[in-house]
This record gives C-alpha cells, structure tokens and sequence, in this order.
C-alpha cells in the first residue's frame, strides 16, 4: 500500500515515523552505554580468568595436585565402574521422584480435608510431614535398611527398594509442604465459584483447584527434585554402589582422586537438563504472573 | 408460584449478627433487586440461598423444597442455582470455552461436543463466539463477567444469583453487562440481584428489598420503594444515593 490514507484520529497511516531528533539522540546514547559496558565486562572477565588460571598452575602443589585429581589415565579405567553407578543413581531418582511427588501430593491434600470426620487422617497427615522433614536423611535410611531387615520378616524387599523408600518418606514430607502451600495458594472465590456451579469438592480440587496449585509451586518442585539427585547417592550408605561409591572404591585402588572429579563431573552433566528445565518453568511462571 | 422462599433466615459471624430473620419470597420469571448499605447482608444471602454458607437459623425453601434442611444434597441444589460474583471468578487456567463446559461436562456428565456445541451457541448469543478460545486474562472485564453470565447459564438454572456483578467494571463496560441481564429478563430467568446500581434496578426489577440491619425493610415494586418510600431509613438510603449522583 503506497496510499497514504488518513486514520479517524488525523494520523496518516502507512507512513513511517521518523524519530525526533531528541529521540535520535537518546538512542545514540544508549548505543554508546551499551558498547562500553560489554567491552567493560569481557574486560574483566578475560582479566580474572587468566588470573585464576596463573595463580592454580603457578602453584608450587600444582603438579602434585594435577597428578592426583586431573590423571586423565585413572579417569579413563574409572568411567565404567563410575558410569554404572551412575545408572543405579538415575534409575533410583526417577522412582523416588515419583514416589515422593504422589506422596507428597496425597498428604497435601489429607491435611486439606475439612471437618471433624477427617481429624484423625488430618493428624496423622500433619504428623508425618512434622516427623519427616524434622528427621535427618541419614537416619531414616539407616533405620529402613539396616534396620528393617533385622526383622527377617518374610518376603522382606531388597535394600535398594528399602533406601529408595527412605528417599521417597523423607522427599515426600518436604513436597507435601510445597504442595500444601500450592493449594491454599488458590483464592477461595475459586472455590466458590467451582462450588456453585455444582461440583463436587473432589471435582473442585481435580478440575480447579490442583490445576493453578501445581502450575504455581512447579519450580519449587523441580528445586526438590534437583535436590533429591544429589541425595539418592545415599543409598549407597546400605550397600548398592552408585556413582560415588563407585568412584571411592576406584580411588582406593589407584591411590589417585581423579575418579571423584570424574564423578561429579557427570552429576553436574545429569543436573544440567534438570536445571535448566527449573530455570525455564520459573521464569514462565514468573512471565505468567506479571502478564496478569 | 414461588421459586424460593426464605423464612426468618438467621447468619452470624462469630457473634455479629449479619442476618436478622430475614423473609424473602421470588416469584416465578421475577427479578428480584436487593438494595442497601454496603455490609447490609446482601452478598451473604445470596451465599446462604446457594448454601455456601451454613444458616443459624430458618428455612430456604427452592421450588417447594426445603433446601436448608441438612439432609438435602448441596450440590445436587447448586446445579439448579446460577450464582455469579462481584470478582467474575472464571478459572484463569481454562480457556472460555473450557470455563464454560466445565459444569456440563463434570455435573452433568454430558458429552464433550454435546456440551461444546451447547457453549459455541450461548456464547454466540452475547456476541463472544470469537473469544472461545481466548483465556480469561485476554479479556475485559465486561467480556469476563458476561462469560462468567454464560457459565452459570450452562447449568440451566432455575434461579439466577448475581452479586453486585457490575461493581468491578470501568464505566463504559457496565451497560454490555447490564444488557444481558435484560435480556435474561426478557427469556422469563428467575433472577435474584444485589446491586449499586439504582437506575437498573428500577428499570428491570418487578421487587426491590431495601436491606438493613440484616432484615428486608422494605419491599415493593420499584417505582414505590424509590418514589414513596414508608421506612424513614430507606429514605435515608436512597438520599445519601441521590446525593452521590446514582439515582
Ligand atoms: N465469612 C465472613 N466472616 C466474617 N464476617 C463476614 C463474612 N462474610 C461477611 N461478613 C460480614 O458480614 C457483613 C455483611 O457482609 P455482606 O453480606 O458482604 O454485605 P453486602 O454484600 O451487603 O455488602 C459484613 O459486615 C461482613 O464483614
Ligand atoms: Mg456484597
């Protein structure tokens, strides 16, 4: 359209604007600022590091210490043992991730239960969030699997299934919270308004209530989960070799660290995707919110 | 025929009496205006008729029923109760279509196009078809409110319940809101109103009840009740609103 036709305001349309010259000129300015403080932080950036790098190799340890942590030889005979326990760690995350968001969820919603009927599902509920996040990890797992099997009762589950289990009781207690403060988040005109339309509470709570409760905490909760990663290693407290385990039984062998670096190498590389998925529901839920 | 009766119902608030056996009688096709104060009581009856809350005494009775009785179902009476609120109060995380079929899909078990087919049309008749899928925050609030109208609607209802639905919205998006409501008027709905809106109330209302103290007043055809009014504080009422420029 090359027609310019004027608009019901007086303004034509389809001709460009042109920017004042004051205008011109605060962007001229903000160009220059921008410039500057780029090269400023590569500045400093590049400074720092070669610092950083200057002052760890010039170190009077440092061939000492690259020997025992940085052998790239040790390191190499150490990943398979490593990446082996490394697979027991993931597949243990997933379940107990599982485990402990339904858990978590589950009490969440018993503490919301109203009325006199529910005081003893409430109680125990709140009693089991109370003794949970109050009790240290170490222990809970020790109890269930040094423990529990002293029972010799019969068909008693493998030690794995007894330390996943410690993870999921003490995850979940720390989730219901989450998801506690998620549905009472929730602004009870919603309830009202779900209420009035006819529908039940459980139908209230599935359709209307969970809904904005989960999408509101999401980041809080994959922040635990982030978290339960680093702690399912624990197990191997009990006996299973995860990764870590794996890398202390290749350091004693070897007389050398490096399997330790390579360790938690591949758990920050296991984090990352975790983290980033944290990262990028937060700054949703965040853009959701200021969007009103 | 009555629709629903209140008799001498009774609320209080951890001592503060908000209803003081309140009587109130809705006529079949009859609109309804409660008038009053703000904290006169009238968001709390309308909650009591839909038995979000609990009475401390009297009967409700819809259609013949007494629905205050314990016994009785709550949910099973607010399928046949639209209620509609101040705040819109739609789901922020279901889109308009969504908002709409809820009830009809959930309560009423009905099927999924059944029920879409069903909201595309009500919807189609206040002129929101092109906002189906649009989610709450992407409207205005008189497009909100006329969706959260549409949603009480879906169930059908008996009686229609709306609290002071105008009083959120910007001036010049109150009159879409407020045509609405005339023409559930004109279709014979059974309307209950709270509203600060003088003028409309005397236009649409067959009874207006002048809410005090937790009682009705006084009641009667508008041009009564804002003409000649009887009760020295409804006269008071409808001065101070004469004098704020809304009558
Ligand atoms: N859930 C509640 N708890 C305590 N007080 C309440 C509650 N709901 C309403 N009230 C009180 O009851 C009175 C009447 O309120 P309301 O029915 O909202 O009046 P209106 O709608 O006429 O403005 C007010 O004083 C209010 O503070
Ligand atoms: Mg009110």
């Amino acid at each position: 359209m090359s027609r310019v036709s004027p608009a019901d305001d007086g303004v034509p349309v389809g001709r460009r604007h042109l920017p004042s010259a004051a205008q011109r000129r605060r962007a001229a300015y903000r160009r220059r600022q921008t410039t500057r403080s780029v090269l400023v932080a590569a500045t400093s950036t590049a400074v720092l590091g070669t610092l950083l790098v200057v002052a760890v190799t010039g170190a009077p340890g440092w061939d000492r210490v690259r020997r025992s942590f940085l052998d790239p030889t040790i390191a190499l005979d150490a990943l398979p043992e490593v990446l082996v326990g490394l697979w027991l760690n993931v597949r243990l995350l997933v379940c107990c991730a599982v485990g402990a968001l339904l858990l978590g969820l589950l009490i969440a919603l018993l503490r919301t239960l109203r009325g006199p009927v529910f005081f003893p599902v409430r109680a125990l509920a709140a009693g089991y969030t109370y003794t949970f996040r109050g009790l240290p990890l170490i222990i809970v797992l020790y109890v269930l699997t040094l423990g529990v099997p002293g029972l010799r009762l019969q068909g008693m589950p493998p030690v794995l299934v007894l330390g996943g289990l410690a993870l999921v009781l003490t995850y979940g207690g720390y989730l219901a919270e989450v998801f506690r403060a998620g549905i009472e988040s929730v602004h009870p005109s919603q309830l009202a308004a779900a209420r009035s339309l006819g529908l039940t509470y459980r139908q209230t709570m599935r359709h209307v209530v969970l809904p904005q409760a989960v999408r509101r905490v999401a980041p809080p909760l994959l922040n635990d989960v982030v978290a339960l990663q680093k702690d399912v290693g624990l197990v191997s407290l009990a006996g299973p070799i995860d990764a870590v385990r794996a890398a202390q039984i290749a350091t004693a062998q070897s007389f050398n660290y490096t399997p330790y670096i390579v360790a938690g190498v591949l758990f920050v590389l296991l984090a990352i995707p975790l983290i980033a998925v944290t990262d990028w529901v937060t700054l949703r839920a965040a853009r959701r919110q200021s969007g009103g | 025929m009555a629709v629903l009766t209140c008799q001498g119902v009774r609320k209080e608030f951890g001592g503060r009496v908000v209803l003081d056996g309140l009587d109130l009688t809705v006529d079949e096709h009859q609109v309804v205006a409660l008038i009053g104060a703000s904290g006169s009581g009238k968001s709390t009856l309308l909650r009591c008729v839909n038995l979000l809350e609990e009475l401390d005494d009297g009967t409700i009775t819809l259609d013949g029923e007494e629905i205050s009785d314990p016994r009785v179902d709550p949910d099973r009476v607010r399928r046949r109760i639209g209620m509609v609120f101040q705040s819109y109060n739609l789901f922020p995380h279901l889109s308009v279509l969504e908002n709409v079929t809820l009830a009809p899909r959930r309560v009423h078990r009905r099927a999924r196009a059944d029920a879409e087919a069903q909201a595309r049309e009500l919807l189609a008749r206040v002129g929101l078809a092109d906002r189906a899928d649009a989610y709450p925050d992407r409207l205005s609030g008189g497009q909100q409110q006329r969706v959260a109208i549409v949603r009480a609607l879906a169930n059908s209802p008996r009686l229609m319940l709306l609290d002071e639905v105008t009083s959120a919205l910007d001036p010049e998006l109150v009159g879409e809101v407020l045509a609405m409501i005339r023409d559930l008027k004109a279709d014979g709905m059974t309307m209950v109103l709270a509203t600060h809106e003088m003028g409309f109330a005397r236009e649409v209302a067959d009874q207006v009840c002048f809410l005090d103290a937790g009682r009705v007043v006084e009641a009667g055809p508008p041009a009564r009740v804002f003409g000649e009014p009887t009760q020295p504080r409804t006269r008071q009422f409808l001065r101070r609103i004469i004098e704020a420029g809304r009558l």
